[in-house]
């Protein structure tokens, strides 16, 4: 633990990089997923185009990923954007289809009130189809943060740093210390992204937990 | 830059010896399938009995959400230098990594295992119970066949894993795709690390289709709805125009 109480404030540091790694694609994938996820819902063509093109791009290794979009981008390798912009591909990955299944839970009755009271539909599906999509689009979105602070570990491996630079660091030295700290940060971190949306979640649906009808 | 990768991709005497494209290639499919199967034989038959009997669900949630948080490499170096000084010659890093990869594929394995047990129709279960069959029989002749989607996929998702993170294994000494990338990383030569990478995500994604192929062979078509239809006679153009065209899910 003597290593910890000495390097507290790297760890420190790098736990606010890691953050900034796992969580700006996190915001930029769901603002990419929404409306995705809206065209997948309304034209079935697209649904399947969408899903089995995301569902692809899930697959490339995380390394791999990692090396290739400098070259498509024309970033250097070691530029931290490239980890921002491959998270926010498996992030948007992993969304569009919650997101269409979402706003699919949506019941039809609730969408045709609606419609009946006058709703037109852009705001019928910011003010009732959204709101309603919440608790299946909030789960997608907590297994994509969980599993973003776990891959934005391997970028340590091309130079970024952020907690997964404990890992190489200790494994390089021979030193178990700082793994071990650096998988304990990573799972913290991760509950903490688990907690925030479950905490945001629950300030977006507050009819979910209103009690009981009075009778 | 891309034409620097093409000219290193199609050279020849990067594909044949012990450390080229071919070897590694077969190398990285040889650790991937033997981690899947061994990760299968165990979290299967596990996650058709937590689904069949219902017990230890608790425990299989909680230990997916866990596996996901759990970052690859750390583990990976954690096993490495734990039990790497208590073994000798090569399989010093073969089996901490070995075990790393078996374990990272469990719970997508057996979440997808017990879910699809857990979807499955209860009337089809009360029905099987009904024409006498015993608790192993359902388990055999209905739940594991209505299962199987899920279960596929789960092992879909575990072998995507799995082929990730041997990538990264490379760093620890496993041979495999990876180490395109992790020595072409360590000496600059950018043209193989690029080369590396485009081989490896090629790699998983020819993986992942021939499991969607083998996916939709062995899934019963009762369940995927894909029935050849019917030759009708009727006069109708467009039934005519595709009497035996399978349906898409």
């Amino acid at each position: 633990m003597t290593w910890l109480r000495d390097h507290i404030g790297e760890v420190l540091g790098l736990t606010v990089q890691h953050t900034y790694l796992a969580g700006v694609p996190l915001i930029l994938g769901l603002l990419i997923a929404l409306p995705l996820g809206w065209l997948a819902r309304r034209y079935k063509g697209l649904y399947l185009l969408l899903i089995v093109g995301t569902g692809l791009l899930y697959t490339i290794p995380s390394l791999a990923l990692f090396i290739i979009l400098p070259f498509l981008l024309g970033t250097e390798i070691l530029n931290p954007i490239n980890v921002v912009i491959a998270m926010t591909i498996y992030t948007v990955a992993l969304l569009v289809r919650t997101v269409a299944d979402g706003l699919g839970s949506v019941p039809d009755v609730v969408s045709q009130s609606a419609t009946a009271m006058g709703y037109r539909r852009g705001r019928r599906l910011i003010s009732v189809e959204l709101p309603l999509a919440v608790p299946v689009i909030s789960a997608g979105l907590r297994v994509a943060a969980v599993s973003n602070v776990s891959i934005v570990s391997v970028a340590a491996l091309i130079g970024v740093q952020q907690l997964g630079s404990l890992f190489t660091d200790g494994f390089d030295r021979d030193f178990m210390e700082p793994i071990i700290v650096g998988v304990i940060a990573c799972v913290l971190l991760a509950l903490a992204f688990d907690g925030a949306i479950l905490g945001l979640t629950r300030l977006a649906t507050p009819w979910q937990h209103a009690g009981k009808p009075a009778s | 830059m891309i034409g620097r990768i093409l000219a290193w991709l199609t050279d020849g005497a990067h594909w044949q010896g012990s450390d080229g494209i071919t070897r590694r290639l077969l190398e990285h499919l040889a650790y991937s399938l033997t981690t899947v199967v061994v990760a299968a034989l165990i979290a299967i038959p596990l996650g058709l009995y937590i689904g069949h009997t219902g017990r230890g669900r608790v425990f299989v949630v909680n230990l997916v959400g866990a596996a996901r948080a759990i970052p690859s490499l750390g583990l990976l170096f954690i096993a490495v230098l734990w039990l790497g000084p208590r073994l000798n010659g090569d399989i010093a890093f073969l089996a901490p990594a070995g075990i790393v990869l078996v374990v990272l594929a469990i719970p997508p394995i057996l979440s997808g295992a017990y879910a699809g047990v857990e979807s499955v129709e209860p009337n089809a279960r009360d029905a099987a119970k009904g024409m006498g069959m015993r608790g192993g029989q359902v388990v055999r002749q209905v739940e594991l066949p209505c299962a199987l989607p899920l279960i596929m996929s789960g092992i879909r998702s575990g072998t995507l894993q799995v082929i990730a993170t041997a990538t990264i294994a490379a760093v620890v000494g496993l041979g495999g795709l990876g180490r395109f990338l992790i020595d072409g990383l360590a000496v600059r030569d950018t043209p193989q690390t690029a080369s590396g990478a485009i081989l490896v995500a090629l790699l998983a994604l020819a993986v992942d289709m021939v499991l969607a192929l083998v996916q939709r062979c062995m899934v019963s078509r009762g369940l995927t709805g894909r029935y050849r239809t019917v030759q009708v006679f009727d006069h109708d153009a467009d039934i005519e125009a595709t009497p035996t065209a399978p349906l898409l899910q």
